[in-house]
């Protein structure tokens, strides 16, 4: 369970571009729940994500992971609990690296990496296995740089990644953004299952509706940095389209 | 033929080095200027350890471990003050002038006399045949050290810090950290190859670093070269490219030398042949806007 207490972030504070990104929020995340966030741009969600990341401090608040505090962890130290995928596809992925390698270290998320040849033959077997639930065919190509996959196959093997070690918290910033449809549709569901079989806690950003409506059992929106709507899953099923793009049709 | 026999064995004591260099400058994309004060450093270390009678694998050991000090600070200043890294190696390049100058406590000091590392292992009779064995079997130690550490869980994460910094934090890493211990290798290497060089040559001149950075970097860009030509992934036969770079550039440098090219123009010479060979790649490009 992810609860973030009354946190408040402004950047540039005292300045001209002073911007109030995230407002005194408290958010409850439940333990297998998969809560999907929409917004404006600037609205401040991609900073909430950060916060909960670890990539930006907050000004106030703390942030509680399984009623631990962990507001003044590097996302590096966060990392073990907390597994992200970004919206650029290059950039949960090291291009040089190869498939394995890449594996290999999210093996080793929560752990120091030592000087071990690590990458033997059981664990290139286990990693095949593990790829060939994508039906990409990518499981016989484990030696070839990531940078040489399509934008669609390097989000999905990051999205596989995380389920190398135990994580609590998935979060996803934005992952079809730069995707062509087919390729969102099949990251999305590889994302969902994902979710489902490991029973993590899921925070989605988006700004795809439909996508929003279709997965998730929670839809929260926000805007200037609060959050100002907040449905669970029976609301949820209710909404139609129209009504989540209403929502942003407040000037 | 002796002439050549010498490039060789210059080529195997700079063999340190261009790992090195590749290390900061091909595995962690950072253009680490230190080396041109740690290189002197090494020989520097060296030339003070062995007139102490320190022994000369321990005086290697020393030098290496001054290479590590100069690297990590530069490394430090680039990560936690947040300065360039190319400035922060500026800054600690001048500082360790000053440093060199101290310690040798003059700007020239012969070695000849000493019992150095070609002494000490003397296996032929022909001083340049027993440095050529020796150096050979350094080579060999330290290409079956780099890749077996280039291979290992933390040499992944090496190569996936200089990759993509977002990627290795989300793995649990810090970047930061990984940095101040690649370029303390980098330039522990570097020490080494300035080491042997003083050793070789018989004697340490604060000046010897000056643009080695340069004809390191001439020698990392042939064999990165050579791994796109052959399309080459494996990290031992990555690094053999690299060794087989600075052989090359090293041969390349005597054959100048032996046409006729002054001594005093060698270092304009290094520099033209490293833009030539850093241009020959995009001389193609450049035919081709011709044609346009």
């Amino acid at each position: 369970m992810l609860q973030l207490q009354r946190i408040t972030k402004v950047f540039n504070p005292g300045k001209a571009t002073e911007v109030i990104a995230v407002q005194d929020t408290t958010l409850r995340l439940e333990a297998g729940s998969f809560t999907v966030l929409v917004g404006a741009n600037g609205s401040g969600k991609s900073t909430l994500l950060n916060l909960i990341a670890g990539s930006i401090y907050a000004d106030r608040g703390k942030v509680l992971l399984n009623d631990r505090e962990i507001q003044r962890l590097p996302d590096y130290r966060r990392s073990q609990w907390i597994a992200r995928v970004f919206q650029n596809p290059l950039t949960g992925t090291a291009s040089s690296l190869s498939i394995l390698d890449n594996f290999r270290m999210a093996a080793l998320r929560r752990v120091p990496k030592w000087l071990k040849l690590g990458a033997d033959a059981a664990f290139k077997r286990s990693v095949a296995e593990k790829v060939e639930t994508l039906g990409m065919g990518l499981e016989h190509k484990l030696a070839q740089p990531m940078g040489t996959l399509s934008g669609g196959q390097r989000q999905a093997l990051t999205l596989l990644m995380t389920t190398m070690a135990d994580v609590d918290i998935l979060l996803l910033d934005e992952p079809t953004a730069a995707l062509d449809p087919r390729s969102a549709r099949e990251v999305m569901g590889i994302a969902d299952r994902i979710v489902r079989e490991n029973n993590l806690t899921a925070l989605l950003v988006t700004h795809n509706i439909a996508e929003a409506l279709r997965y998730g059992t929670r839809l929260i929106q926000m805007e200037n940095g609060k959050i100002i709507r907040d449905c669970d899953q029976q609301a949820k099923l209710a909404l139609k389209q129209t009504d989540v793009v209403s929502w942003f049709d407040y000037y | 033929m002796d002439f050549y026999l010498a490039a060789i064995i210059q080529a195997l004591c700079l063999g340190p080095l261009v790992i090195g260099l590749f290390l900061s400058m091909k595995i962690f994309n950072i253009p680490d200027i230190t080396a041109d004060g740690s290189y002197t450093l090494g020989a520097v270390i060296t030339a003070v350890g062995l007139a102490n009678g320190f022994s000369p694998l321990v005086t290697l050991l020393l030098a290496m471990l001054g290479g590590a000090v100069a690297g990590s600070w530069t490394a430090w200043i680039h990560t936690r003050l947040r300065i360039h890294a190319l400035l922060a190696g500026i800054l600690v390049m001048t500082a360790l002038y000053s440093v060199n100058l101290v310690l040798l406590g003059r700007s020239n000091k012969p070695l000849i006399g000493y019992q150095d590392l070609f002494a000490a292992f003397r296996v032929f009779a022909d001083a340049d045949h027993n440095a050529l064995a020796v150096l050979s079997v350094g080579s060999a130690i330290l290409f079956f050290c780099m890749s077996y550490l280039l291979r290992s869980d933390f040499g992944i994460a090496m190569r996936a810090t200089g990759d993509s910094e977002p990627m290795i934090r989300a793995q649990g890493v810090n970047p930061a950290r990984m940095k101040v211990y690649g370029l303390a290798i980098a330039n522990a290497l570097v020490a080494w190859s300035g080491s042997l060089m003083a050793q070789f040559q018989g004697f340490t001149d604060i000046n010897m670093g000056i643009g080695i950075v340069i004809s390191g970097l001439g020698a990392v860009i042939i064999g990165d070269t050579l791994m796109n030509f052959l399309k080459i992934r494996a990290i031992p036969a990555m690094l053999g490219c690299v060794l087989l770079g600075v052989m090359i550039f090293q041969s390349i440098l005597a054959i100048a030398l032996s046409a006729g090219v002054d001594a005093n123009l060698l270092k304009l010479t290094t520099a033209l042949l490293v833009l030539l060979i850093v241009a020959l790649p995009r001389v193609g490009s450049v035919m081709q806007f011709g044609r346009r």
